[in-house]
């Protein structure tokens, strides 16, 4: 937590006087003790209604030491005419003689419909040139996504969080973030939601003699929280890109009336059937379980309890055992702060799932 | 890679299709034996390591703990014992389901390490986990006892057949010191690889789990700005130094063997002189690595009894001030003989004879209750070879000096000289800085979560070879039975000092030590 802020305000500001008053403050701590120095790591901008912006600042202090070193709320207020700014830099510790104590930058601006055209002028002279920059907009607005792209290397989404839960809705969230990756390196929490499942599920098939089961694999059922399907999809995908499953339009996967997906795929040495279930006794978003068998009889189950994951394994001679994967759950704030830290780094396989997982979603035009 | 559909797979190993794109790739199902489990290092570090690795889910699918320790005691009471120290020295506060289901693959074995019984009673432990799981398990046996029990160990293990396992890879762990002299070494060598391969051997030096250390590397190979630089034509000496404020503490009865030389640069400081000086790998393998470090160390001319005494200078502290406290010498304190010899100060001057660093001289000191804690990296450079300005009234041009800081602050200064603003072309020495901590946001893990990690993996990229150990005591060797020849007196320091005036005589004209 901050032990100390120094903190400037202005209204009816612009982006120049903020970046004066930036340095400003930077000077001014940094006069106060040498042991101040600005952390430059990652500049962050959130474009948040203005009404939720207080719930996205608790989701962000959530995050702990994965926060971003420069964040820029642009704070969305329709029928405000007027730039209202607020900067704020604040060390995580005291200073003390020989340490470091590190400085984050928090500016948070206010704006109105009126700044929505000039949005690139307003953020570009607020992010830390050379620093790569991550762009979240958690309220939608695709639009002003859009606009400050060309700012960003990165653009933090989270795939279950389009409002429209119906199958449509999940496909126009896939497309969505298939159309950030073209242009941008996309997080989505959604996919980090799956990593521990996919480490496991890895895991469990990387003795020789299963890794050779992986490519038999007949089925493969995915418990999911019921608004994180698309998390399922997206574990689903990863399976389909890695094990070099064929997703055809003409198995394309169907909703029943329980609300579970089914469809199938297909392998080299045949079908997989592909299920996806809502877990409505799931109290957290993303997976609650995930099954896979093979057609010689071998199945492994991996489900969420407290403390790890339970996995239960069938040999193919009819042998059971079970054994716990041992991991604490990162929870929703660790989820984010995890976001902000894989914009950093580039996880090859995301694309490659996410554009299975667009071909087992049937094409849908939304009005 | 993804079997491409048409294609058949012939490969007899497979690879894993889904390892691609994870940061945390999975660990074979190992059961870790801790020989010592109720010592010291077991407690601070090593089990709050194995909680955190849990945590964090870094911990093999299956994974058993057995705790091996002469102390009589119930598996409850060894778990209550092992629950106390996660709580105690974990770098975060544990989660209550995972500590509780770690704890549940906790088993212990009590019996002297001599004791044919226990290593039976242990085989059968070894076994039930491989019954329950239903298949072999990878196992590694941790060495993490005084030194005088590493040879009785490794041979029981060998006289219980526990050195091999049929379809499952066998390890051994063995803490430092790797000896105490060259003899002792070879001759522990000799003992571990009559019962093991040197495949098998993890030598730890945990100084090489640390995440500095390892930064370096990343430093030297991953910056081509530096490699033309990087040689006696630029280079005027490299400087490496690991102070500490502190005195012995806790610890007189082990340091007041061992003495600063064998505590830190035997092993610590060679390994970053190697990383200093090392040519760059072909790959970061673990044979390609350590083959570069040993050519380095094979570089460094054995000392003669001659060399000694101008390469090496020992000393004591005396009593004196830290942090505005009075605080005792090194011979008035708990556990420390009177009549002690050992020193708590070291400096060393080494020469790599080799194409790019013949005629660089490589300083080394370390010591206790110095001015401050730092262990840093400097390497002078050169002095510009013609100053074109005039030096009145100017701090003066300085040679530019590349310091490699491991701790407390880990980073990456360059002194440059510039011109102080004003109408005069008046120069002074200023440092561009680099800090780690301001450009990252993961958290370091621990030496330990590495080390064991890459144990569990089969990596020993991290671990000392046999013939490097060896190599490293040929060094000192000499240095450390000269100094058993002359036992006293030694030179004193003040306490809260830069070190003995004595030092200054192992500097080459024209240098001089940095200030601590």
């Amino acid at each position: 937590m901050p032990r100390s802020d120094a903190v400037w305000s202005a209204q009816g500001t612009t982006p120049d006087r903020i970046e004066a008053a930036l340095r400003a403050l930077l000077a001014e701590r940094h006069a106060e003790s040498a042991s101040f120095i600005p952390a430059r790591v990652l500049n962050m901008i959130a474009f948040v209604d203005d009404e939720y912006s207080g719930e996205i600042a608790n989701r962000l202090r959530g995050v702990g030491r994965y926060a971003a070193s420069r964040l820029l709320v642009l704070s969305y207020e329709p029928g405000r005419e007027r730039l209202d700014a607020r900067a704020t830099i604040a060390s995580d510790a005291d200073p003390t003689p020989g340490q470091v104590a590190l400085l984050r930058e928090t500016v948070i601006v206010k704006l109105g419909d009126r700044h929505l055209d000039d949005l690139l002028t307003i953020a570009d002279p607020l992010v830390v040139t050379d620093l790569p920059t991550l762009l979240w907009s958690p309220h939608g607005h695709q639009d002003a996504v859009d606009a400050l792209l060309s700012l960003a290397q990165a653009t933090l989404l989270d795939s279950v969080e389009e409002p429209d839960r119906s199958q449509a809705g999940q496909r126009a969230a896939i497309d969505r973030a298939c159309e950030l990756s073209r242009q941008v390196y996309v997080v989505d929490l959604a996919w980090l939601r799956s990593t521990p499942w996919r480490e496991r599920v890895a895991t469990v098939f990387d003795p020789i003699p299963m890794r050779r089961e992986l490519h038999s694999l007949d089925a493969v059922t995915v418990r999911h929280h019921p608004d994180s399907r698309v998390a399922a999809l997206l574990l689903v995908g990863w399976l389909a890109s890695r094990l070099g499953w064929s997703l055809a339009r003409s198995e394309v996967i169907a909703e029943g009336s329980d609300g579970r997906l089914c469809g199938s795929a297909q392998a080299e040495s045949g079908e997989v059937r592909l299920t996806l279930k809502p877990a409505v006794d799931l109290q957290v978003p993303g997976l609650a379980g995930v099954e896979l068998t093979s057609a010689a009889g071998l199945r492994v189950r991996l489900d969420r309890e407290p403390g790890g994951l339970r996995a239960h394994r069938r040999d193919p001679g009819g042998r059971d055992r079970t054994w716990t994967l041992l991991g604490a759950s990162r929870g929703e704030g660790g989820i984010l702060g995890e976001g902000i830290r894989q914009a950093l780094l580039r996880d090859p396989t995301y694309g490659a799932a996410l554009a299975a997982t667009q071909e087992m979603l049937p094409q849908v035009t939304r009005t | 890679m993804a079997a491409q559909p048409g294609q058949p797979t012939v490969e007899p190993a497979p690879e894993n299709p889904l390892t691609a794109g994870l940061e945390r790739l999975p660990v074979a199902p190992t059961t870790l034996v801790i020989f010592g489990a109720t010592g010291d290092l077991a407690r601070r570090k090593l089990l709050p390591a194995l909680y955190n690795l849990a945590h964090e889910g870094a911990l093999p699918e299956r994974f058993h703990l057995v705790g091996v320790s002469r102390k009589e005691k119930a598996r409850e009471r060894y778990r209550a014992e092992c629950e106390e120290a996660i709580r105690t020295y974990s770098r975060r506060t544990p989660d209550e389901d995972v500590l509780k289901k770690l704890l549940q693959h906790v088993r212990y074995v009590p019996g002297v390490f001599d004791d044919d019984s226990v290593y039976s009673e242990l085989g059968k432990v070894l076994d039930g986990f491989e019954e329950r799981a239903g298949e072999p398990l990878n196992r590694a046996f941790y060495l993490s006892t005084a030194p005088e029990f590493f040879p009785v160990i490794v041979e029981q293990l060998g006289r219980s057949k526990l050195q091999h396992h049929e379809n499952a890879e066998v390890r051994v762990i063995i803490e430092k010191p790797f000896g105490t002299t060259l003899e002792e070494a070879r001759e522990l060598n000799r003992d571990v690889l009559a019962i093991f391969d040197e495949s098998q051997v993890f030598r730890i030096d945990h100084y090489l789990g640390k995440e500095t250390v390892q930064n370096m590397l990343a430093f030297r190979f991953a910056n081509g700005m530096f490699e033309p630089l990087w040689n006696r034509n630029y280079i005027d000496s490299v400087q490496i130094t690991a102070s500490e404020d502190l005195g012995v503490g806790t610890r007189a009865g082990y340091y007041d063997h061992a003495g600063a030389l064998r505590d830190l640069i035997q092993n610590h400081m060679l390994q970053l002189l190697c990383h200093v000086a090392m040519e760059p790998p072909g790959s970061f393998t673990a044979e390609e690595v350590r083959n570069e470090k040993v050519k380095v160390l094979n570089a460094i001319p054995e000392p003669t009894p001659a060399d000694i005494a101008e390469m090496s200078v020992r000393a004591q502290y005396a009593a004196g001030h830290v942090g505005g406290e009075d605080v005792s010498g090194y011979l008035q304190e708990d556990g420390v003989p009177n009549t002690s010899t050992t020193e708590t100060f070291a400096a060393i001057r080494l020469k790599v004879d080799n194409w790019r660093w013949a005629g660089v001289p490589f300083y080394i000191r370390t010591g206790k209750r110095l001015a401050r804690k730092v262990t840093e990296i400097a390497v002078t450079l050169k002095p510009v070879p013609h100053l074109a300005f005039s030096q009145d009234g100017s701090l003066g041009v300085q040679p530019n000096q590349l310091v490699l800081t491991l701790q407390p602050n880990e980073g990456v200064s360059l002194r440059l000289g510039a011109k102080i603003p004003g109408t005069r072309m008046i120069i002074r020495p200023v440092n561009m800085e680099f800090l780690y901590g301001t450009s990252f946001l993961s958290q370091s893990p621990e030496a330990y979560e590495r080390l064991i990690t890459d144990v569990m993996r089969g990596d020993a990229t991290l671990f000392t070879r046999n013939d490097e150990v060896e190599a490293q005591w040929r060094i000192c060797d000499p240095i450390v039975a000269a100094w058993a020849k002359r036992p006293g007196p030694l030179a004193q320091y003040e306490a809260g000092s830069q070190g003995p005036a004595e030092a200054d005589s192992l500097l080459l004209e024209g240098q001089r030590w940095r200030a601590i």
